[in-house]
């Protein structure tokens, strides 16, 4: 059997080599992904973004083993920075996650944010079709909510959850960075510590400045003890509610395939013109004469799109 | 662009600290490695899982204990066993010399006793590792 049809078998060893391949060898991924086509669309896609050490991995393990007691299969995407110095990286997340090893219904990969071609949004998106097409009923991934691209994988997620814990800094100002506005469901970790309530008080009062239409969704603000799962049923039930919404999820699959498709076309569109010695001879004096301060880039580009168009 | 080695740390057996498994893993990724992280007290029959769902192109164990010369057997017959033979296998901790030939003979050729620089296991895996090997099928 060749890896495509490996994959879609639901093998782990297959699965494994299928995402390197999306992370690092974009024309056999494409040639690969093709094969999943028809296959595409069945998982669940849930983001879990939040400051270090909120307790993102412990819950990630806590959602798995209320989903798998539900009798679903989990694929776990645990992302985690790249060193800028070095372009290395460790990935702990699994540490918190070793529950689940010998679970066939549960594959965990770490990847890391950079270094990859197309981003780590490409490679986090390619990696959820191959999970979804190998059957994968739902797909975990982990971000921290720190760059522009972790927030876009939670924000087209089909629904995303925003950890955060009691006493995180100024509580809710930490968080303000953008990865306030992208969560479905709200949770303050960590309900052991004092001050839980407080910061589940403060996220509602923001939520509450905002307008709900009839049947638009409020997200729910919920406490957990991801270390002892305590809460963690409320969590799924509150994501499966959001999930559950048919017009909502359309609307997030239409924006995620959205992202995908415009950032694949930009990508291949300057490829092309890269490619040729005609068109690239086209941009390099654009680029000379941009340098030059002769033309500014939006008639270099209005140029350029002229004479290859 | 080159696919980034990527290594699978465990610190196998029962004694209880990692600081070994953290100094090499901090290393590794200076030299520019993506390095999972797995824990304390990780039998062969995880990491083989872990190294598998990874893909990962080396297994970096911090042993302590003096449990080499059960736990090395174990885990190269696993790798064997899930089809994971070409893993690069490397060794840290306090191993007797007298050892040495016995892991050499399960095919682990990197085994480095404390003290050993950091720049020299990074080579040794980076000199051994046949690159882009395991993206192929
Ligand atoms: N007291 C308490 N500690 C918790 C709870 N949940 C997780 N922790 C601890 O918080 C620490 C960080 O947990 P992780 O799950 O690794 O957090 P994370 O957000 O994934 O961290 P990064 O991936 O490094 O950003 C660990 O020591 C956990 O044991 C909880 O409910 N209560
Ligand atoms: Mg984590």
């Amino acid at each position: 059997m060749d890896l495509a049809d490996r994959v879609l078998a639901g093998d782990q060893r297959a699965i494994a080599r299928a995402i390197s391949l999306v992370e690092n060898e974009p024309d056999a991924a494409a040639g690969l992904l093709r094969h999943m086509a028809g296959r595409i669309g069945h998982a669940r896609v849930i983001g879990v973004t939040g400051a270090p050490g909120v307790g993102k991995s412990t819950l990630v393990d806590r959602l798995a083993a209320e989903y798998r007691r539900m009798g679903r299969t989990v694929g776990i995407l645990a992302i985690d920075p790249t060193s800028p110095i070095s372009g290395g990286a460790i990935l702990g997340d699994r540490v918190r996650m070793q529950r689940h090893v010998f679970d066939e219904g549960v594959y965990v990969r770490s990847m890391a944010t950079h270094g990859r071609l197309g981003g780590l949004s490409h490679a986090t998106s390619d990696a959820v079709l191959i999970l979804d097409a190998a059957g994968r009923d739902v797909v975990l991934i982990e971000t921290a909510g720190v760059g522009q691209a972790e927030v876009d994988i939670a924000r087209t997620a089909d629904a995303s959850i925003v950890v955060t814990i009691p006493d995180a800094g100024d509580g809710v100002q930490a968080m303000k960075a953008g990865i306030m506005e992208i969560g479905d469901v709200f949770v303050v970790n960590k309900l052991d510590r004092p001050g839980a309530e407080r910061a589940a008080a403060e996220i509602e009062e923001m939520l509450s400045l905002r307008e709900y239409g009839e049947g638009t969704w409020r997200p729910p603000v919920l406490k957990t003890r991801a270390a002892t799962g305590e809460g963690v049923a409320a969590v799924v039930e509150a994501v499966e509610r959001f999930a559950g919404q048919p017009a909502e999820t359309r609307e997030r699959r239409r924006t995620r395939a959205r992202t995908r498709l415009t950032d694949l076309l930009r990508q291949q569109f300057v490829e092309r013109l890269e490619h040729s010695e005609e068109t690239r001879k086209l941009l390099d004096e654009a680029v000379e004469r941009m340098a030059a301060g002769e033309i500014d880039p939006y008639a270099a580009v209005a140029e350029i799109m002229e004479r290859t168009s | 662009m080159a696919r980034p080695i990527r290594v699978v740390i465990a610190k196998p057996g029962l004694d209880g600290h990692d600081r070994g498994a953290k100094v090499i893993a901090r290393a590794l990724r200076d030299a520019g490695m993506e390095v999972i992280y797995t824990g304390l007290r990780q039998t062969p029959e995880q990491i083989v899982e872990v190294a598998l769902q990874e893909d990962a192109d080396v297994i970096g164990l911090s042993i302590l204990s003096g449990a080499h010369n059960h736990i090395c057997p174990r885990l190269v017959s696993l790798l064997r066993e899930k089809g994971l033979g070409d893993v690069l296998v490397v060794v840290g901790g306090i191993i007797p010399d007298a050892d040495v030939p016995q892991l050499e003979a399960l095919g682990i050729s990197g085994v480095f006793q404390p003290g050993t620089p950091m720049q020299a296991i990074s080579r040794f895996i980076e000199s051994r590792v046949q690159r882009g090997a395991s993206a192929a099928t």
